[in-house]
C-alpha cells in the first residue's frame, strides 16, 4: 500500500513564482523516500504540503490514505514534521518541548511522561532535558525536533533537510536515527541536497529540479540507466571546452557528453578502453587535457544526466558538499 | 473541549517563556506605576479647568491608564507570533491536530492575564496616590474586565496582522497607526465634557473609548447602563479579532 500518493501536484506564490510544476510520486508504506534537489528545487514546498502547512494551487496528494486538502485533521494526526529550520521552541526546556508536542496530540498523564522519557533517553537527551533549548547545540537541537516528529508514533515521517548545517559527527548520528526509525516499519519521506544522503539513507529516490521531478526510482536502477563509466576531462586551454566537446560527441567510445563549466563529462562503454582513445582524439584536435579521471557512475552523474547541470550549487562552500566516499 | 485544553497548554507554554524574562516582568510592572506618576503629574492642574468634572486627576487617570497599558501591551501581542514564525515554530504547531482557535486564544488569554496584573497595580499605586475606588469590588473587576476585553480584542488584531503581512514593521507600523489615535479619540485623559463635538462623536465608535467608559464608570461607582453597553461591545469586538485571526492561518497556510 501507498503511505503517501502525490498526483501532479502544483504550487505557484503570489507574484506568480512556480515551486511546483506538476511533481508526482508514490511512497510505499515502511519505506524511506528521499526527495534530492538543489535549494529552491521544490523538495521544502512538496513537504509542507503533505504536512498540509501549503495549500497546494492545483494538484492531489494522499497522506495515510487522507486527502490533505480535504482532510488536513486526519492527515495531522498521523504524521510527524520536522521541519527544516528547527521548530524548537528555545525558551522552553527539552522535556517541556516534548511535553507540549506529546500534549497536542493529545496524550497525558503517565503515558506522555514515560514516552517524553524515553524519546529523550533514545536521542541522548536526558542529561539535558530540563536546560533550555537555547543552551542546545545545533545536533542537539535537532535530535530534538526529531524526537518532537515522533511523540506520537506517527505513520509517516517528514524529515526536510534533517541533516543540513549539521558537522560530519552529528551527520551521521542523524543517518544512523533514520535507519533505525526505517527498520521500525515507520514510512519516512526526507529531503536532501546531498547525494550521498540519499544514496545511503533511502531504497527510492526522486530528483527535483525546478519544481519537477526528473528521475525516479532506487539508487541502483538509477545508476544503472547509465551504464558503463563515467570519463571527466579537464582542459588546459579553458577557452576550448566546446571544441573538446564536439570530439567527444563525434567519437565512437562515447554515448553522451556533458559539460560543466570547464570540465567534461563522457559516458563511456568500457572506461579503460576509452581513456586512451579519447585522449588521443583530443591530443589529435590540439587541445591539452589538464586532468583527466574515470569513475563508476554515481547519483550525481544520475543528477548531471537528469538535469542536464552538475550537482553543485551557486555560491554554496564546497564543504556544505558531503564528502563521497570512493567507489 | 480540545479547544480549551490546547488554549492551556499553549498558555502556559507562554506564561512560563513570559517567567523566565526577569527583565520583562519587572520592565511591565514598573511601567503603569510610571505611567500613573507621570501622567499624574504632568495633567494635574487640568482639573481646575472648569468643566472637567473629577476632584482629582489620578482619580479620573486611573481607570484610563489600565485601558491604555492594556492596548500598549496587547497591541505587540503578533510580535511573539511572528517570533514563532520565525524560529520554525508556528510551523511545527500547525503540522500537529492543534485546534487554530486556540493557538490564538492561547495568546489572547496570555495578554489579557499580563493586562490584568498591570491594571491591578495601576489601581493600586493610584489608591496610595488618594484615588478611591468608588464602585468596590463590582466596580474595580469592570476596570479589570473592560481592560482585559479591549487587550484580547488588539491581541487578536494583532495576531491576524503578523499571520497576514508576516513582516515585524508591517505589525509594528500598523499598531503605532491605530494605538496612539485611539488613545486620544477617547476620554483616557482628558473628560468627555472638554472634548470637541466631533472627537465625542468619532469617540462613540471607538472601542478604546468603549474600555474607557466601562473602567472609569465602573470604577467611580456610576449607574451601570452605559458600562454593560460598552462591555457588550468591547465582548463582540474581541470575538470578532480572534475570530479574524483564527480565519488569518488559511491566508497564512496559502501564502506559504
Amino acid at each position: 500500500m501507498d503511505a503517501i500518493e502525490v498526483e501532479d501536484l502544483r504550487k505557484t506564490y503570489a507574484g506568480g513564482v512556480e515551486a511546483l510544476r506538476g511533481v508526482s510520486f508514490a511512497v510505499r508504506s515502511g519505506e524511506v523516500f528521499a526527495l534530492l534537489g538543489p535549494n529552491g528545487a521544490g523538495k521544502s514546498t512538496t513537504v509542507r504540503i503533505l504536512a498540509t502547512l501549503s495549500a497546494p494551487t492545483a494538484g492531489r496528494a494522499r497522506v495515510a490514505s487522507f486527502d490533505v486538502v480535504s482532510q488536513p485533521r486526519e492527515v495531522r494526526r498521523r504524521i510527524g514534521y520536522v521541519a527544516q529550520a528547527s521548530g524548537v521552541d528555545v525558551t522552553a526546556t527539552g522535556r517541556e518541548n516534548l511535553t507540549l508536542q506529546g500534549q497536542l496530540f493529545r496524550l497525558s498523564g503517565a503515558g506522555l511522561r514515560g514516552r517524553v522519557d524515553e524519546l529523550l533517553d533514545l536521542f541522548q537527551l536526558a542529561p539535558a532535558a530540563d536546560r533550555p533549548a537555547l543552551t542546545y547545540s545545533g545536533g542537539m537541537r535537532r535530535r530534538l525536533d526529531v524526537a518532537m516528529g515522533l511523540i506520537h508514533r506517527p505513520e509517516v515521517l517528514f524529515l526536510d533537510e534533517p541533516t543540513t548545517g549539521l558537522d560530519p559527527e552529528s551527520r551521521s548520528v542523524m543517518w544512523k536515527e533514520v535507519r533505525r526509525l526505517a527498520q521500525g516499519g515507520l514510512t519516512l519521506l526526507l529531503t536532501t541536497h546531498y547525494l550521498e544522503e540519499a544514496d545511503q539513507l533511502a531504497q527510492r529516490l526522486a530528483i527535483v529540479d525546478g519544481g519537477r521531478i526528473v528521475a525516479a526510482g532506487t539508487p541502483d536502477e538509477l545508476k544503472g540507466k547509465l551504464r558503463g563509466d563515467v570519463v571527466s576531462v579537464e582542459l588546459a586551454d579553458r577557452g576550448r571546452t566546446a571544441a573538446a566537446e564536439a570530439v567527444l560527441r563525434g567519437h565512437d567510445e562515447v554515448a553522451g557528453v556533458m559539460v560543466d563549466g570547464t570540465r567534461l563529462y563522457a559516458q563511456v562503454g568500457h572506461g579503460a578502453r576509452a581513456v586512451p582513445a579519447l585522449l588521443g582524439a583530443l591530443e589529435k584536435a590540439g587541445l591539452d587535457v589538464a586532468q583527466v579521471s574515470l569513475s563508476r557512475p554515481s547519483l550525481d552523474d544520475v543528477y548531471l544526466t537528469a538535469t542536464g547541470h552538475a550537482y553543485h550549487e551557486e555560491g554554496e562552500p564546497a564543504a556544505a558538499v558531503a564528502p563521497r566516499s570512493g567507489r | 473541549m480540545e479547544f480549551l485544553r490546547d488554549t492551556w497548554h499553549l498558555f502556559l507554554r507562554l506564561i512560563r517563556a513570559t517567567m523566565r524574562m526577569p527583565v520583562f516582568v519587572i520592565i511591565s510592572i514598573v511601567q503603569p506605576v510610571l505611567w500613573v506618576l507621570l501622567f499624574g503629574q504632568l495633567f494635574k492642574s487640568v482639573t481646575t479647568i472648569p468643566g472637567f468634572g473629577a476632584s482629582s486627576y489620578v482619580q479620573f487617570l486611573a481607570p484610563g491608564i489600565s485601558i491604555m497599558t492594556a492596548l500598549f501591551g496587547a497591541a505587540y501581542s503578533g510580535m511573539g507570533l511572528l517570533a514563532d514564525i520565525d524560529r520554525g515554530v508556528l510551523d511545527r504547531l500547525l503540522a500537529t491536530p492543534v485546534s487554530r482557535g486556540a493557538l490564538i486564544a492561547g495568546r489572547i488569554l496570555h495578554a489579557a492575564v499580563q493586562v490584568v496584573v498591570q491594571a491591578a497595580i495601576i489601581l493600586l499605586v493610584a489608591v496610595i496616590l488618594g484615588a478611591r475606588p468608588h464602585g468596590g469590588l463590582p466596580g474595580v473587576l469592570a476596570v479589570f474586565l473592560s481592560a482585559s476585553l479591549l487587550g484580547s480584542a488588539f491581541a487578536g488584531f494583532s495576531n491576524a496582522l503578523a499571520l497576514i503581512a508576516r513582516r515585524q514593521e508591517l505589525v509594528i507600523a500598523a499598531m503605532n497607526f491605530v494605538v496612539l489615535p485611539s488613545t486620544f479619540l477617547s476620554s483616557m485623559i482628558m473628560s468627555r465634557n472638554l472634548m470637541p463635538g466631533w472627537i465625542r462623536g468619532v469617540s462613540r465608535f471607538n472601542p478604546v473609548n468603549w474600555a474607557v467608559t466601562a473602567a472609569r464608570d465602573g470604577f467611580e461607582g456610576r449607574a451601570p447602563s452605559e458600562m454593560l453597553l460598552c462591555l457588550a461591545l468591547l465582548a463582540a469586538f474581541a470575538l470578532v479579532c480572534g475570530f479574524l485571526a483564527t480565519r488569518s492561518f488559511g491566508r497564512y497556510r496559502k501564502a506559504m
